[in-house]
């Protein structure tokens, strides 16, 4: 790792509207290479919407992205660019359910970083030993539990060796007795150095390895710090509000 | 705990009298249905039986076997259809191969080699000595075939796959022939080409062609440039909204009005041409409806991962898409095979074009029954045969067990 501490995600005075509504309030963050950051607040607050505009499944209407150096703009050279250098991992994980497993895995750094079908599948074999999952290749993704399919679409997204992982509630559709499997493989990767910004309640998660948290409310960032800070002085009284609503249980 | 005692489900094998009782007899009401039913179906069944073996003058068909099933195409050139024939033979015989032969159930088994020793009973109805090679070269080669694809290794079915695609290419080009006038392959004009050669024909053409084309329409009614897709919409709609009927005769008729002075277009082709057009426009529909049903993750992983608009279509949408769709589409496939039948109102001779000719005979008027009989015979069996082909389709590329 350079210590240099570039900040690999810029983004200034977000906003973005769905009609009429406005979802996105003006957000700005920096994320340096190899941060962990965790986005929580309730529903409807924008975070999901938020790391979906930094790979552009949605579309802001003001404001700067930078990601890596390259500028989000309409053009679409630069769409895909910055697609590849980011790895998604959605809630409902969205494996594609006519491919096996390894064809999940290997179909990206084939077609688009054209790599050998040889070496795709050996990068694969090795990312599905990581995820702990090896035995499972030649299985369709309908043959697997949730945690499991989950496991297998966090080796997808590594399949294409990006720089930054999105995580979009990627435990909120699981059984309880999968989330943790799920979440040993995040913490795993988060320590290995990975530039990760996850949307997600998990907060033993958070506490474990997040560098930064961000509380989202109503589209803005409403306050940010240290998971220590976080956890044991928050300073808005809504952060408050809300994590006692999450942590009484 | 104790341990749980594991019950065996209890027997519940009725005899035939019980289940006959049980089923048929249960109530007053259900026995005088039964009778009924029985004796209608009797009824039916032995006037369906005499008739056939012993009113029906079958000579109508026998005198006329060969204009039905190839129109007045020219006996010298016969051999082109029937080399047609055996590599199609050959191609459904490497098919059954590579498609599992262990995973085959034993009453599938059985008809495939009923199907495959047809050929040979026929054998023995023919007295010409050419037909008669003809024939049992169509047996051996599905055997044949059979046996090279049994091991149904993946380059195999890929073989096979390309072959189910070249074959209609090179069916036609063989009917029609290469040279004008003389030579090795000479031309036989589509005037000629009737009976079931020319619905088989119509039929492979407009799935062959219209499949592509409705796939593409399908994809520009749903394309974010507006040009493409007012024109998608505009041309599906306005075609579903006429008479195929009303296109072929547009086609024959008023086609010729619009097109320069001599450029004339052949009959048939303009056949094709009109079914073509029609089917696409209703198969772009269905497809769609695969399409819709999509969840909107699977494009979101797609693109995210870097995947461009053509390679998230061509990669990941389109192959779903199209294999909850197979049903429809072979119900329509299926649909159009009998649709071509309308030709024969404007002036061609397919199936039931020659039929028309054939009761016109002096000698066979008044034969309408057997004649019609026979055609509805052969539009069956090609129709269940593609409507088997599609459930063996569907099993295979597992719609519904997702």
């Amino acid at each position: 790792m350079n210590a240099a501490k570039e900040p690999i995600i810029i983004c200034k005075n977000v906003h973005k509207w769905f009609e009429d509504f406005h979802a996105l309030k003006g957000v700005s963050m920096e994320v340096k290479q190899g941060e962990v950051i965790v986005i929580f607040g309730p529903s409807g607050s924008g975070k999901s919407t938020f790391i979906r505009t930094i790979n552009r499944l949605e579309e802001h209407q003001k404001g700067d992205i930078i990601v890596d150096g390259i500028a989000l703009t309409h053009d679409v050279r630069n769409i895909e660019l910055i697609r590849q250098e980011t790895g998604m991992v959605f809630q409902q994980f969205n494996l594609f359910p006519h491919l096996t497993v390894l064809q999940n895995i290997t179909l990206a750094p084939i077609w688009v970083r054209k790599w050998s079908k040889e070496q795709a599948e050996a990068k694969a074999r090795e990312l599905l030993e990581r995820v702990g999952i090896p035995e499972q290749a030649a299985k369709f993704p309908g043959q697997l539990s949730g945690g499991q399919q989950q496991r297998v679409a966090i080796a997808r997204a590594l399949a294409m060796e990006p720089k930054i992982m999105l995580f979009d509630e990627p435990t909120s559709a699981l059984d309880p007795e999968m989330i943790k499997e799920v979440l040993d493989v995040m913490i795993e990767l988060a320590k290995s150095g990975m530039t990760m910004l996850v949307v997600t309640h998990e907060m033993g998660f958070a506490r474990a390895v997040a560098n930064r948290m961000f509380f989202f409310d109503k589209g803005e960032i409403v306050e940010s710090g240290t998971p220590e800070e976080i956890f044991k002085s928050p300073k808005e009284p809504r952060t408050r509000l809300f994590l006692s609503q999450i942590l009484s249980h | 705990m104790t341990h749980a005692t594991v019950l065996l489900r209890p027997k519940t094998r009725l005899t035939p009298a019980q289940w006959i009782r049980r089923n048929l007899f249960n109530s007053w009401g259900n026995a005088i249905l039964t009778i009924l039913s029985v004796w209608l179906t009797f009824v039916l069944a032995r006037g369906i039986i005499v008739w056939v073996f012993t009113t029906a003058e079958w000579l109508v068909i026998r005198t006329n076997l060969r204009l039905i099933l190839l129109g007045q195409y020219p006996i010298a050139e016969v051999w082109r259809i029937w080399l047609s024939a055996a590599m199609l033979s050959f191609l459904i015989g490497s098919t059954v191969g590579v498609w599992g032969w262990e995973k085959t159930r034993p009453v599938t088994r059985r008809i495939w080699v009923a199907l495959a020793s047809l050929p040979l009973v026929f054998v023995f109805t023919q007295t010409d000595s050419t037909n008669r090679l003809w024939l049992a070269a169509l047996s051996i080669l599905a055997v044949a075939g059979w046996f090279l694809g049994r091991p149904a290794t993946r380059p195999l079915r890929r073989i096979v796959a390309i072959g189910w695609f070249i074959w209609p290419a090179i069916f036609i080009l063989l009917l029609r022939g290469l040279t004008p006038e003389e030579g090795w392959l000479p031309l036989v004009g589509t005037n000629l080409w009737g009976g079931l050669l020319l619905t088989f024909l119509l039929t492979v053409v407009g799935i062959v062609f219209s499949f592509p084309l409705g796939v593409l329409l399908a994809l520009g009614r749903r394309s974010e440039l507006q040009l493409v897709r007012w024109f998608s919409i505009g041309y599906i709609e306005l075609i579903r909204g006429v008479p195929l009927i009303t296109i072929l005769f547009m086609a024959q008729l008023m086609l010729p009005l619009f097109l320069p002075t001599g450029l004339t277009i052949d009959r048939v082709l303009r056949a094709m041409v009109g079914i073509t057009l029609f089917s696409a426009a209703y198969l772009a529909e269905n497809v769609r409806g695969g399409l819709q049903a999509i969840p909107r993750g699977q494009f979101e992983a797609a693109h995210a991962m870097g995947l461009n608009g053509i390679q998230t279509m061509g990669l990941i949408v389109l192959p779903q898409a199209l294999r909850l769709v197979i049903p429809i589409l072979v119900g329509q496939f299926i649909a159009l095979y009998k649709d071509t039948a309308l030709v024969s109102i404007v002036g061609l001779l397919d199936i039931v074009g020659i039929g028309k000719t054939v009761l016109a005979q002096p000698e066979f008027l008044g034969l309408q029954r057997e004649v019609l009989a026979f055609i509805s015979l052969l539009y069956w069996v090609v129709s269940y045969a593609m409507s088997y082909v599609s459930q063996r389709l569907e099993i295979a590329v597992g719609v519904g067990e997702r």
